[in-house]
């Protein structure tokens, strides 16, 4: 546990001495806040149609027209942002030949994973927090529901934590760090357009392909729903990415 | 203590390291000695549990590095080839998360962060980015994160490449001064650098031990034949081929930038050649200026031993 600690303290040290951290952030947060800029400006221009007309008026709603747009709209882009974040994790350890010292302490491979998991979970926490400055100005200026807020924040911690595991997968794979990237990108596509595939393939295998999307499950958090098929599937997702990341790591070690 | 038994280690169809087999003591210097490639890393590689050797048998401070790599490492202090340092972190913090990897704990810690700095000369600079550190300090980093916890046995892959020579000469002496708690591995090319430091030499060279001795036997035994070295006055290619008639005397080689010298091979040691070789050269009247019997460098020694099958039939057909 003191290692898993050691090792976290490190990473965040190196995330936040690089600049990697910082772009990354920053990005999100201009991305995002250019997002919500839009949306609330088209958010404006319907609620001033809307007004005249008595009987949509009831149909301005904060959550369903701001908010739920904001989190699905933002949600692919930060996804994507996360395997930027792991893609030194370890193969930078490798390149670098720091991984000699690394895999000749006294620190078992899973500590290793784990130490740079929760390293990249902790940046990923305070992009997140950071992004919480736009649905703030919706909870002071206007009057929605928070509950959907917070359970799509669970959902984007979840789903960046899933990506995260995936990244430092493709991470241990290579030393190459624009390879890692890639081929964790590639393997996102194909989790987020296998849903695409359901209606095609009969009814059975499509509600197996539709629950292996990695975007389906964050649907229900954005719409204030916890359902515990999602959160299982982003918690065995990570234990998997996880897991075999340390056997990469093993194997690495006992070839 | 460190037993190793028919250790070998294959990269595909190459065999790195080839059943190698030594044993040393508690408190025991011993350097790897071997060209590049002769499998030294590789050796200390599954010493520290860095890859697992393809078969055989490495016991490690009592404990064997298949079954307690956990165990072993605690016990390890190894300085890798290439100085396993993060260009990112400054010098202290650098130690200090090392330590924490070595499970150092806080009162300790920081007094023994302190102890490798100063034992390594790093004071001045703990707190500058390793990266924008010389090659020189950056080795000695390396070197101070791997003495850390005062481990029993240290691993040292070539400890003074990159250093400057004043660097040089007291990273050695910080060697010296470790060996009566510690045994210590270490790896060099630099031969007069192993002759000084190391109780005993393991010569290495593709992937099997060739020779293994004290430092100071090693030159006596290894020694096939003996050299003299002989000026001349006059004579040139007479002389030399005078001497080259006396019993005894393997080949005669002019030494290049003496004129009149030669380098004589002699079969064996022995007073009786020389006189030979001396009366040849003062009957033949060819102004005997310089006679001496020339050691053979551990260096020679060697070169010897890592080029035999190379060199030897050429040399033999010199000689004949």
């Amino acid at each position: 546990m003191k290692k898993i600690q050691a090792l976290l303290t490190k990473e965040l040290g190196s995330y936040f001495i690089s600049p990697v951290a910082y772009v990354v952030i920053f990005i999100f947060l201009a991305v995002s806040g250019f997002l919500f800029f839009q949306i609330l400006y088209f958010f404006n221009l319907q609620s001033i149609q809307w007004m005249r007309s008595p009987g949509l008026l009831d149909r301005i709603n904060l959550n369903d027209m701001v908010l739920f747009p904001f989190f699905h709209n933002m949600v692919v882009f930060f996804t994507f942002l996360i395997p930027v974040l792991t893609m030194r994790l370890l193969s930078e350890e490798k390149k670098l030949g720091t991984g000699e010292l690394l895999f000749t302490s006294p620190i078992t491979t899973t500590e290793v994973v784990l130490g740079k998991f929760f390293s990249a979970t902790s940046v990923i926490l305070v992009m997140l927090l950071f992004s919480f400055v736009y649905p703030l100005m919706i909870i002071i200026f206007g009057n929605p529901d928070v509950g959907p807020i917070f359970t799509a924040y669970l959902g984007l911690f979840l789903l960046g934590s899933a990506a995260a595991g995936l990244g430092i997968l493709t991470s241990s794979l290579t030393e190459n760090q624009i390879i890692a990237v890639i081929s964790a990108w590639g393997i996102l596509i194909l989790l987020l357009i296998i849903g695409w595939a359901a209606q095609s393939v009969g009814p059975t295998f499509g509600a197996v392909l539709q629950h292996l999307s990695i975007l389906e499950h964050f649907q229900n958090f954005s719409k204030g729903i916890i359902e515990l098929k999602d959160v299982v599937y982003y918690l065995s997702f990570i234990f998997f990415t996880l897991f075999l990341t340390q056997r990469v790591l093993d194997s690495q070690s006992w070839r | 203590m460190i037993e190793v038994e028919n250790l070998t280690k294959r990269y595909g169809n190459i065999l790195a390291v080839d059943q190698i087999s030594f044993r040393i003591e508690s408190g025991e210097i011993v350097g790897f000695l071997g060209p590049n490639g002769a499998g030294k890393t590789t050796t200390m590689r599954m010493l520290t549990g860095f890859i697992p050797p393809t078969s055989g048998r490495a016991i490690v401070a009592d404990f064997d590095v298949m079954e307690k790599p956990l165990e072993v490492k605690r016990r390890i202090g190894y300085l890798p080839e290439h100085p396993p340092i993060y260009n990112d972190m400054l010098v202290s913090p650098y130690l200090e998360f090392v330590a924490r990897l070595k499970e150092i704990d806080t009162p300790e810690r920081s007094r023994e962060v302190r102890r490798v700095m100063d034992l390594c000369g790093l004071t001045e600079v703990e707190n500058r980015l390793i990266g924008n550190l010389s090659r020189g300090f950056r080795q000695r980093v390396g070197l101070a994160q791997a003495l850390l916890g005062d481990p029993e046995i240290l691993v040292l892959d070539e400890p003074t490449i990159g250093l400057d020579p004043r660097q040089i000469v007291e990273i050695r002496e910080l060697i010296k001064n470790l060996r009566a708690e510690h045994t210590i591995i270490l790896s060099s090319h630099i031969l007069p650098e192993v002759e000084m430091i190391c109780s005993r030499v393991i010569i290495i060279h593709e992937g099997k031990i060739v020779a293994e001795d004290r430092t100071e036997h090693l030159q006596s035994t290894l020694r096939k034949s003996d050299r003299l070295f002989v000026q001349v006055g006059q004579g040139g290619p007479q002389a030399l081929e005078s001497i080259r008639r006396v019993p005894g005397v393997i080949s005669v080689l002019p030494e290049e930038k003496i004129p009149g010298g030669y380098r004589v091979e002699l079969e064996r040691e022995g007073q009786k050649i020389r006189e030979d070789v001396a009366r040849a050269i003062v009957t033949g009247g060819f102004g005997l200026r310089e006679l001496k019997p020339v050691g053979m460098s551990l260096e020679e020694v060697f070169v010897r031993l890592t080029t035999v099958e190379g060199v030897t039939p050429e040399e033999g057909g010199k000689a004949s």
